[in-house]
């Protein structure tokens, strides 16, 4: 190979990286050997593009009704789930997650703790019925650690684990249904879920997908999009604006990468102010149950702001 | 930025958003497969000043609706259904059909599922500007999406969300606009929905909707006689008398169904092939399989069973004992049928046409021997129909009434200028008119019952052998996208036009970015005499070392021509710059063809430069690619640049490099010669045309050869040769290379068996260096002529080049077998051919000069381009041929005027009626039959014709020479300008 190679800059598959001011002294970021089989494929129906389809039609509408930059329908249910501390139900249109987390609490094994910090342990699991083939997958599903590590990869810098030394925090992620944005789902329901379980948080970590088809890109692809187009999941944490997770698992030419990256970004902002609603009303039906709380409703200046850690630590008093 | 929104999706509505089902797939496995759709409100219906919908974009439907219609004089638009667009498109394409129309997205992709090429032609009259087409996406509507229920059809649930936007849009457009008090109230447009369904009709009736049959809304037009010709038979059930159908006779048997073709396919019961007519005789016909060496022989019109050139059909093949060979005998469907009438054999019986084709058959098997028989079959369906618009006269023969200004519906018989087709029945009112023109006609349709196919007039593009018509029937004809280029082509040419200049050397201008400064060096091109797209110039100059730097500069048009952008969209779909005799059809605009990328003397252009350094034996030391800027200094032509070689008082620097060039060109030459490259022939000649404007007085000649051609010629293969190597290496997986693969031995059997009976001369097949030395020797001392035409022949015999993608064949067969090199690419003609374009753009990314675009990455995209350009590459040179026929044709003509037109001829097949002769002086074949019998001896290829010299007959033998009397006749009934030839010597013929 001669020059050429060096000219034709192609984001090759599995560029994993964290915003600079994120990266912890013992963190390294870590590069994944093997491209071949891209997560989507392995996880949904067969990876063939439906010729009938138009993926953007000339009127510019997508193969279910929605233009470029609309995003799925979303639902929230963060009703308690059994034992769990945390739990929540998004859906993506129809992609479903159901995440329960455990914890902070005492690890079960003493030699995995951290003397300085929580440990956060995530497990997925994909049922069966969940994808168009019915197949069920073993634990040790190579797919599934991988999309458990990275969603782990992810929180890691989020979750203040100083705050709990010697202790675990257990995510259980459950693929319920999968429609395309697996990734993005399973973090955005992680990000409710943790924050049910009342763990502390630097800031919500919200993830979106996006693709170009021809040169437009589009935003939350569902499978059909999914196995047709060169597509990336962002997650971004929108208060601090900084990114989490960029992945991408097919090629993208460099020139459109910037443009997709800009928009998930933004649409990182759409999906935060839907799952800070959800935050904030689940919160104030709490206070109210619990006997009006602090005796005022929460006001709608106050639903628009996140609460800062700084500004609980100054009310502390009040 | 823009505005990201959340899309709602109302979980109560998921009866009508949410769709689940399970398929099952080849393999037997069972898929849960969940769709949700979203409903909005925004959807714009495209009618002006609607004040319910909000769109950025042009609306196109007038508020009014069209007044011009005299069914509906108060306003209406035209909401036709799928079976609309799917039979009647040549209806809906003609520029006198033009009401506002909504297209329904339901309708849209039913005509996207059923045929993509309807498909395609009705995506680009939306597009067009006079045609006033609105696509509603009524689908993801909230209000007019529908979903399918229980036991219905797909087609009844389409049917139905049809009807229910024709009924949203009339109450849309009440509501839109409301009465105002005190104005009267104006008059709403009706939505009429346009169906030949009739079920369909009368469901729509009972909810209220108005609705019509295409040929009744037709009727109502205003240029309604000209417009009910492009009806497509297949719409006008209602017309036709159906009784007559039962009693009709079946005249084909019927086509197997689907699953058992592909099932017989599979099995290799069945063999599928394109289906090839037979030029010379209209009942036999070809298909080449992979399953037999030869084609499979179809002989008679039930075993062709109504398949038209072109279709991919299935075949059967027979028993071993039945199979025959190819007929020796030249039958014409005009003579053989003349007095078959298009509207009497509507009754098809075995009348005398049918007993004389049994006859002409019969006495065809009598007489078989058994050497020659190849595998026989008939074709027992059609896999795919490859129906397009043929150019066709109207046979005069079949008017039943020839007053110009009768309108009364006939059926006639339109013969296709082609003589691979049939003829084609057609029902119109205007035949008088049409007699005398070339029109374009449509199949239809081909019944059992059916003698002929039946089909539809589309347009008459003009008189018969005006220049006009006969340029544009070629150009259909060869399907050469000829239409000018549009406004966003245009608009990808740089903005100074013609004003465009190389910028002055500076390090900030764009175009100097990475380039090298060439313009001081001794470059001129040499082309034909007025080339204007000067795509390739040379130089040549001495190293101190001893050794020579030879340079090829190739115009830039990869600086202009910019990836996936209009105009390289264009360039891709016309494939190749088309060359007519007096015509060209470009491939890029005239601005980068014959200005801004052309090679012009004293003007620095844009190149692409292959520098080699070369030994004095022409031995290459290493070679370099660069993108340059030039400045030629002379452009010659062919002659000049001979004249000014040869002058030995010429001595300027110029002229020593072109015998720089002249030498290095010789040895490249030999050493080609000695790797085997073999020396072809094709039957080019020029025709003279006495001025631009009029072409009328012409005259025709070989085109000469000389050595400046081949020096041009060296160095393009040299360049080709080196620029394949490089990309090879740099895209492995989608380098564009071009090959051709060596022909296969059987191919060459018939004229090694006519050499070696005729001439008792060998040739030798094994490898194209063997072939090449056995042609060389093929030499008849007292015919120079002789030589050419066996190389003709043989150049006959061979497969065509191609390009292909790297990644998409083994590597051993990339070989050029004509060129005898292991590797071979086409970069030297940008302007002119599309894959020159992409050679550009992967050896510009393979020296680093510009990343490679993803299109080119992509080994499907490549070879998706590379088989169209193949195709446009082929039909090309098909359409160049059968120009240059037509002015020979003319040339002929006017020289027949003059007196004699005799020409001297070899014979280069025997038939049992006749001879096929080739005038190499005029580049013809042409056909001279006997209509008394003679006798034929297929083995040793002759035909004894009886003379009145001797008791015996003179006998005539493939590769004789003859003097032919060429005259251009025109057929009375088909109005087809043929070529007639006679024998004048050995023996004359007109009296046989």
């Amino acid at each position: 190979m001669s020059g050429g190679d060096d000219m034709a800059v192609w984001m090759q598959a599995r560029a994993n990286e964290r915003a600079s001011g994120l990266h912890r002294g013992d963190k390294t970021s870590r590069t994944i050997t093997s491209f071949s089989h891209p997560l989507s494929a392995a996880l949904s129906a067969p990876r063939k593009s439906n010729p009938w389809v138009e993926i953007l039609n000339d009127g510019g509408y997508r193969s279910d009704g929605r233009r470029q930059y609309e995003l799925r329908d979303i639902s929230i249910d963060l009703a308690q789930q059994g034992t769990a501390d945390g739990s929540a139900v998004l859906t993506h249109g129809l992609t479903q997650v159901l995440v329960t987390v455990f914890g902070p609490r005492e690890a079960k094994m003493r030699s995995q703790t951290l003397h300085d910090r929580a440990v956060l342990n995530v497990e997925v699991n994909v049922l069966p019925f969940s994808t168009g083939e019915r197949r069920r997958r073993a634990r040790a599903d190579r797919r599934m650690l991988e999309l458990a590590a990275t969603i782990k990869t992810t929180f890691e810098p989020v979750v203040q684990t100083g705050l709990y030394p010697r202790s675990e925090i257990d995510v259980f992620v459950h693929v319920l249904q999968q429609d395309g944005g697996l990734l993005q789902t399973c973090i955005n329901a992680t990000t409710l879920a943790l924050a049910t379980a009342g763990i502390p948080l630097l800031d919500f970590v919200c993830a979106v997908s996006g693709g170009v088809h021809a040169t437009s890109p589009m935003l939350d692809l569902t499978t059909l999009e999914e196995n047709d187009l060169p597509h990336v999941t962002v997650a971004v944490m929108p208060r601090t604006n900084k990114v989490t997770l960029v992945t991408l698992e097919t090629r993208l030419h460099v020139d459109r990468f910037g443009e997709i990256f800009k928009l998930a970004c933004e649409a990182g902002q759409t999906i935060h102010k839907e799952m800070r609603r959800a935050v904030k009303s689940r919160t104030s039906a709490l206070i109210t149950a619990m006997g009006g709380g602090l005796g005022h409703g929460p006001g709608a200046d106050v639903l628009e702001r996140d609460i800062v850690m700084d500004d609980v630590h100054t009310n502390d008093d009040f | 930025m823009v505005e990201i929104t959340i899309r709602k999706r109302p979980r109560t509505e998921a009866v009508i958003t949410q769709r689940k089902f399970f398929k099952k797939t080849a393999k037997g496995k069972v898929i849960k497969v969940l769709r949700e759709r979203y409903l909005r409100d925004d959807v714009a219906c495209g009618v002006h000043s609607c004040n319910l919908c909000s769109t950025t974009v042009d609306l196109v439907l007038p508020a009014a609706g069209s007044l011009e219609h005299l069914a509906f004089p108060g306003g209406h638009l035209v909401l036709p259904d799928t079976n609309v667009f799917l039979s009647q498109m040549d209806l809906i394409e003609s520029d006198k059909f033009c009401p506002p129309m909504i297209l329904l997205q339901t309708v849209l992709e039913e005509v996207r599922h059923r045929s993509l090429p309807l498909y395609n032609r009705l995506k680009t009259l939306i597009n067009a500007e006079e045609k006033r087409i609105w696509v509603f996406y009524n689908e993801y509507n909230t209000a007019t999406a529908v979903i399918r229920e229980d036991g219905e059809s797909p087609n009844d649930r389409n049917d139905r969300g049809i009807r229910k936007a024709v009924s949203w849009y009339t109450s849309h457009l009440s509501l839109a606009r409301p009465p105002v008090r005190g104005q009267p109230t104006r008059a709403l447009p009706t939505v009429v929905l346009l169906t030949d369904d009739v079920a369909n009709r009368q469901r729509a009736e009972k909810d209220g909707l108005v609705c019509i049959s295409v040929r009744r809304y037709v009727e109502g037009m205003k240029e309604a006689s000209k417009l009910l010709d492009l009806l497509s038979t297949a719409g006008s059930d209602e017309l036709e008398p159906t009784k007559a159908v039962a009693a009709r006779q079946v005249l084909y048997p019927d086509y197997l169904p689907s699953s058992t073709l592909l099932a017989g396919i599979k099995s290799g019961q069945l063999h599928q092939g394109h289906f090839n007519a037979n030029q010379y005789n209209y009942l036999e016909g070809n298909v080449p399989v992979s399953g037999f060496d030869k084609p499979i022989l179809l002989i008679g019109r039930e075993n062709m069973n109504r398949a038209v050139q072109g279709d991919i059909v299935a075949v059967e093949v027979f028993d071993e004992k039945e199979w025959k060979a190819p007929a020796d005998e030249v039958v014409d469907q005009e003579t053989t049928l003349k007095n078959d009438d298009a509207e009497e054999s509507e009754e098809e019986s075995d009348d005398e046409e049918v007993l004389a084709e049994r006859h002409v058959l019969q006495s065809k098997l009598a007489k078989m021997q058994a050497s020659a028989r190849q595998p026989t079959g008939r074709v027992v369906g059609i896999i795919k129909r490859n129906w397009r618009s043929y150019v066709c006269h109207i046979d005069s023969a079949s008017l039943t009434s020839n007053n110009a200004t009768s309108l009364s519906q006939q059926t006639v018989f339109a013969t296709p200028v082609s003589r691979l087709l049939p003829r084609i029945r057609l029902r119109t009112r205007q035949a008088p008119a049409l007699l005398g023109q070339k029109i374009l006609v449509t199949i239809d349709r081909w019944d059992r019952t059916s003698r002929y196919p039946e089909g539809h007039f589309v347009r008459a593009l003009g008189k018969v052998e005006s220049k006009e018509a006969e340029q544009e029937s070629l150009l259909l004809e060869f399907d050469v996208p000829y239409r000018p280029f549009g406004k966003a082509i245009l608009d990808c040419l740089p903005s100074e036009g013609d004003h465009w200049i190389v910028p002055p050397k500076s390090p900030e201008a764009p175009e100097w970015r990475d380039r090298e400064d060439l313009r001081d060096l001794i470059i001129c091109s040499i082309d034909p005499p007025g080339c204007q797209d000067i795509d390739d110039a040379l130089h040549a100059r001495s190293l101190p070392n001893g050794n020579i730097e030879a340079g090829v500069h190739i115009a830039d048009v990869s600086h202009f021509v910019h990836p996936d952008n209009p105009m390289d969209n264009e360039a891709a779909a016309r494939g190749t710059t088309v060359y007519l005799v007096d015509k060209r059809i470009d491939m890029l605009p005239s601005l980068l063809g014959t200005n801004l990328c052309s090679l012009r003397p004293d003007v620095e252009r844009l190149a692409f430069s292959v520098i080699w350094e070369l030994t004095p034996a022409a031995e290459i030391v290493n070679v370099r690619f660069a993108k340059s800027v030039i400045a030629s200094k002379r452009a010659f032509t062919y002659e000049e640049a001979q004249i000014r070689k040869d002058d030995p008082n010429m001595n300027d620097e110029l002229t020593n490099s072109i015998r720089l060039l002249n030498t290095l060109a010789r040895k490249l030459r030999e050493s080609r010669m000695a790797a085997g490259a073999l020396n072809l022939a094709s039957p080019e000649v020029k025709i003279h045309l006495d001025s631009s404007e009029s072409s009328d007085p012409i005259d025709v000649e070989q085109k000469e050869l000389r050595e400046t051609n081949s020096l041009v010629e060296e160095f393009m293969l040299l360049a080709n040769i080196s620029v394949a190597r490089k990309i090879q290496e740099t895209f492995p997986q989608t380098a564009v290379l071009r090959r051709h693969l060596p022909p296969p031995r059987s191919n060459f059997e018939k004229l090694q068996d006519i050499l070696q009976k005729r001439k008792e001369m060998t040739l030798d097949v094994s490898s194209s260096g063997g072939l090449a030395a056995s042609l060389d020797k093929c030499m008849d001392p007292d015919e120079p002529a002789f030589n050419t035409l066996v190389r003709i022949m043989a150049t006959r015999c061979m497969l065509a080049a191609e390009y292909f993608c790297s990644g998409s064949v083994a590597r051993d067969t990339f070989a050029h077998y004509g060129l005898a090199s292991p590797i071979y690419t086409h970069f030297t003609s940008p302007i002119r051919r599309y894959a020159d374009v992409l050679v550009h753009r992967q050896l510009a990314a393979a020296i680093g000069y510009t990343p490679l675009h993803a299109s080119l990455h992509s080994k499907s995209h490549v070879e998706r381009v590379l088989d169209l350009v193949n195709r446009r590459h082929r039909m090309a040179q098909m359409a160049g041929r059968a120009s240059v026929e037509f002015y020979v044709g003319l040339a002929l003509k006017a020289r027949g005027e003059k007196g004699k037109n005799q020409e001297e001829a070899f014979v280069i097949r025997t038939f049992r009626n006749g001879l096929a002769v080739f005038v190499s002086k005029l580049g013809l074949e042409g056909l001279v039959t006997f209509k008394r019998e003679i006798q034929f001896d297929p083995d040793a290829y002759t035909i004894k014709v009886p003379s009145p010299d001797s008791v015996h007959g003179t006998t005539i033998a493939v590769f004789d020479k003859v003097t032919v009397n060429i005259e251009v006749e025109k057929d009375k009934n088909t109005q087809r300008g043929r070529v007639r030839m006679a024998l004048v010597h050995p023996v004359e013929s007109s009296g046989l």
